[in-house]
């Protein structure tokens, strides 16, 4: 299907300016909706903006087909629906929120330092302390519960219960954290540039090293099957075929660029990835033979990149796969809309 | 020079008058805008638009280098102030008065992220002149805190007697001859002491000289001018545990058997090195060699051109705790090109 678009999908490409760093980039409800560092939130087909966080900054966000979260510098946490309404859901005073997470229920976690709250879809707030600061956090997939990594290791708190969390033990430094769609994998970021892996059901640790960066950005493939990792000058691709995870399996490299990949994110129907580099530029590869297509064009190779770095600070696909929307930490934003394809003859 | 935030990191004692230096620079009429980033929302209140509390978490790092620590807290602190670049010009972090600087500065040399925006400008420590000289003799925090420092503020002056003042500045003097050393009350300093030094830029490091020919602060008129050759007639104190060495080559050393002795000293005896500077003359090579370390960390580049008015050499300084002198020096000597007669 890649070759029809003849190499580059820049035309079908329409720029935005955003005028800040992209935190997120959604489309709830089909809504492409922006979520920038300078606090606002903006409607990208119609251009409107809404200031939610006055005079502060958006540290974190996270998004599904129904409503954005996003967590502030002012210790606020807010949600914003497609029908450009915001409710604060929480209130952290005199503190930064470090990480939010989202349930399709409704349900919101978010983090400020080392404490943790869950707030569920009828509003009722459980609260507790991690052992040190809680950078990465996820609802599972089954059961109301939230993983939350931290200095040595992630806790799965069962919010609901007065029991003490479950600890996945690794020593070091945990930051982001994700889940495979199925919930059997917790997967965190360290600060030694590497991944680490748990099997929950069984606790079995997997490492996963070679990253000349942190990773800072993961995104499971439409089956379950392939993990896309941001933080080397490609995008590795690690095999979740099997019930062991990557487990003793090298993982794919594909789009192997002069530049570290800062996000990745795959096609929710194809095992497609967007790929963004930290000099601008955005690839969509084909996992199968790594074909690529140009959807944006970003520094040249020695070009000295400018005081506001172009780093894809975002990337994300909207529910059929038919539009890709990225974002940059310079304030530059744009969506591609993929052009319709011939039929084969 | 370059568009990374500067990082200004304050230490001190409980009550040396941190805060009280804190407040003395942001409430000065300099036009900078700082974020500053404090460990206990304050019994004095700090005036400044952007305050940041952090909780000084202190993580090993998983790289078989056992005193390789950072403050997580701050990596965080610092990415998330970037979404608000053009809002400061410098960063300011106060540490508690029990903390050890070195995570901190560390964090400055391992995470790459941290490197890539932002730059450690020098550790600045406030010392109490009245009670510093029992502190070093019962918080180790204490002798930390001189020992890595880049300038000192030597503060509250006015409590003591001259004697008195004698005394402390030579124990400071005894861990630590390096610093660039201001003798205050209230902390009176003009804000080009402390801001600006550039301490850990490799580029500034041009003389490794002892600093006691150094400046005083005359706060009753404060017009910070420096006033060289003072003769303090400082009495020699010999600190047991902690002391500085510095070694010199006339003339220059072989790089092949240089690299792997600095490197072989960083591994054994880093816990014990807190800082280590070097200017050197590599046989056959133009340019000067320097480097710094904090701990087992070294970072060294090729700077300038030897000078033709300069007469070629090395020197190297150390100051830690309980370091082995002859050792260190025997080693070092021994990468010299020119061997001593013997």
């Amino acid at each position: 299907m890649m070759e029809e678009y003849d190499g580059s999908l820049t035309p079908f490409v329409k720029t935005v300016a955003a005028g800040s760093e992209t935190i997120v980039a959604a489309f709830p409800a089909d809504t492409p909706i922006l979520a920038l560092s300078d606090g606002s939130f903006l409607f990208v087909e119609t251009g409107e903006r809404v200031q939610a966080f006055p005079e502060a900054a958006i540290l974190c966000a996270r998004a599904n087909a129904k409503r954005i979260v996003a967590g502030g510098d002012n210790g606020k946490i807010i949600e914003i629906t497609p029908d450009g309404r915001t409710t604060t859901l929480g209130e952290e005073p005199g503190k930064w929120i470090d990480a939010v997470a989202i349930r399709e229920d409704g349900a919101t976690a978010w983090s400020a330092g080392k404490q943790l709250r869950a707030r569920d879809n009828k509003g009722a707030v459980r609260s507790w302390a991690a052992p040190s600061s809680a950078r990465g956090l996820a609802f599972l997939p089954k059961g109301y519960r939230l993983a939350a990594s931290h200095y040595n290791g992630v806790s799965l708190w069962f919010p609901n219960l007065d029991a003490a969390p479950d600890v996945l033990k690794w020593p070091g430094s945990h930051l982001d954290l994700t889940l495979s769609p199925d919930g059997n994998f917790c997967i965190t970021a360290m600060q030694e540039n590497a991944l680490h892996g748990w099997r929950i059901a069984d606790k079995k640790d997997m490492r996963m090293t070679g990253y000349p960066a942190k990773t800072r950005s993961f995104s499971f493939s439409h089956d379950g099957q392939w993990m896309a990792t941001s933080g080397a000058e490609a995008c590795v691709v690690w095999p979740f075929q099997t019930k062991d995870g990557p487990m003793g399996k090298p993982p794919r490299e594909c789009g192997v660029r002069p530049a570290k990949v800062s996000q990745v994110a795959f096609h929710p129907r194809a095992l497609v990835l967007a790929v963004g580099y930290e000099d601008g530029w955005i690839l969509m590869i084909r996992l199968d033979d790594g074909a690529e297509l140009l959807v944006r064009k970003g520094l040249d190779e020695g070009e000295t990149p400018p005081r506001d770095k172009p780093i894809v600070s975002a990337l994300a696909w909207d529910e059929n796969g038919r539009r890709l929307m990225y974002g940059l930490q310079d304030g530059e934003a744009g969506v591609l809309t993929l052009p319709p394809v011939p039929p084969r003859r | 020079m370059s568009d990374k935030i500067p990082v200004t990191v304050l230490t001190g004692y409980l009550g040396a008058g941190k805060t009280t230096l804190l407040n003395r620079i942001l409430s000065e009429e300099h036009g900078y805008k700082f974020a500053v980033i404090v460990n206990e929302f304050g019994e004095i209140g700090i005036d400044n638009d952007l305050v940041v509390g952090a909780d000084e978490e202190v993580f090993e790092m998983n790289n078989g280098c056992i005193c390789c620590t950072v403050r997580g807290d701050l990596i965080r602190i610092i990415e998330g102030l970037m979404k608000r670049k053009g809002k400061f010009d410098a960063i300011i972090v106060e540490t508690t008065g029990l903390a050890d600087p070195a995570p901190v500065a560390q964090t400055f040399f391992v995470d790459q992220e941290v490197q890539d925006t932002a730059r450690l400008d020098a550790v600045v420590t406030v010392a109490d002149a009245k009670w510093l000289s029992a502190r070093l003799k019962d918080a180790p925090e204490a002798k930390n805190q001189i020992a890595f420092a880049d300038v000192i503020i030597l503060n509250k002056q006015d409590l003591v007697t001259p004697e008195e003042l004698r005394e402390v500045e030579a124990r400071i003097r005894a861990i630590n001859p390096y610093a660039t050393l201001h003798k205050t009350t209230k902390c009176q300093v003009p804000l080009d002491a402390v801001l600006g030094k550039n301490a850990f830029d490799l580029d500034r490091i041009l003389e490794i000289e002892p600093a006691f020919l150094e400046t005083d602060d005359h706060d009753h008129h404060d017009h910070g001018h420096d006033h060289h050759g003072h003769d303090h007639g400082l009495k020699h104190f010999h600190d047991e545990e902690m002391q500085s060495v510095a070694i010199q080559i006339d003339g220059d050393v072989d790089p092949n058997r240089f690299m792997p002795w600095i490197n072989l000293i960083a591994q054994r005896e880093g816990p014990k090195i807190l800082r280590s500077k070097g200017i050197l003359a590599f046989k056959d090579e133009p340019k000067r060699f320097v480097f710094q370390g904090v701990h087992m960390i070294l970072d060294g580049d090729l700077q300038r051109d030897w000078r033709e008015d300069e007469k070629r050499g090395c020197k190297l300084v150390f100051i830690g705790r309980e370091l082995n002198e002859a050792d260190l020096r025997s080693g070092f000597l021994a990468c010299a090109v020119n061997q001593p007669q013997s």
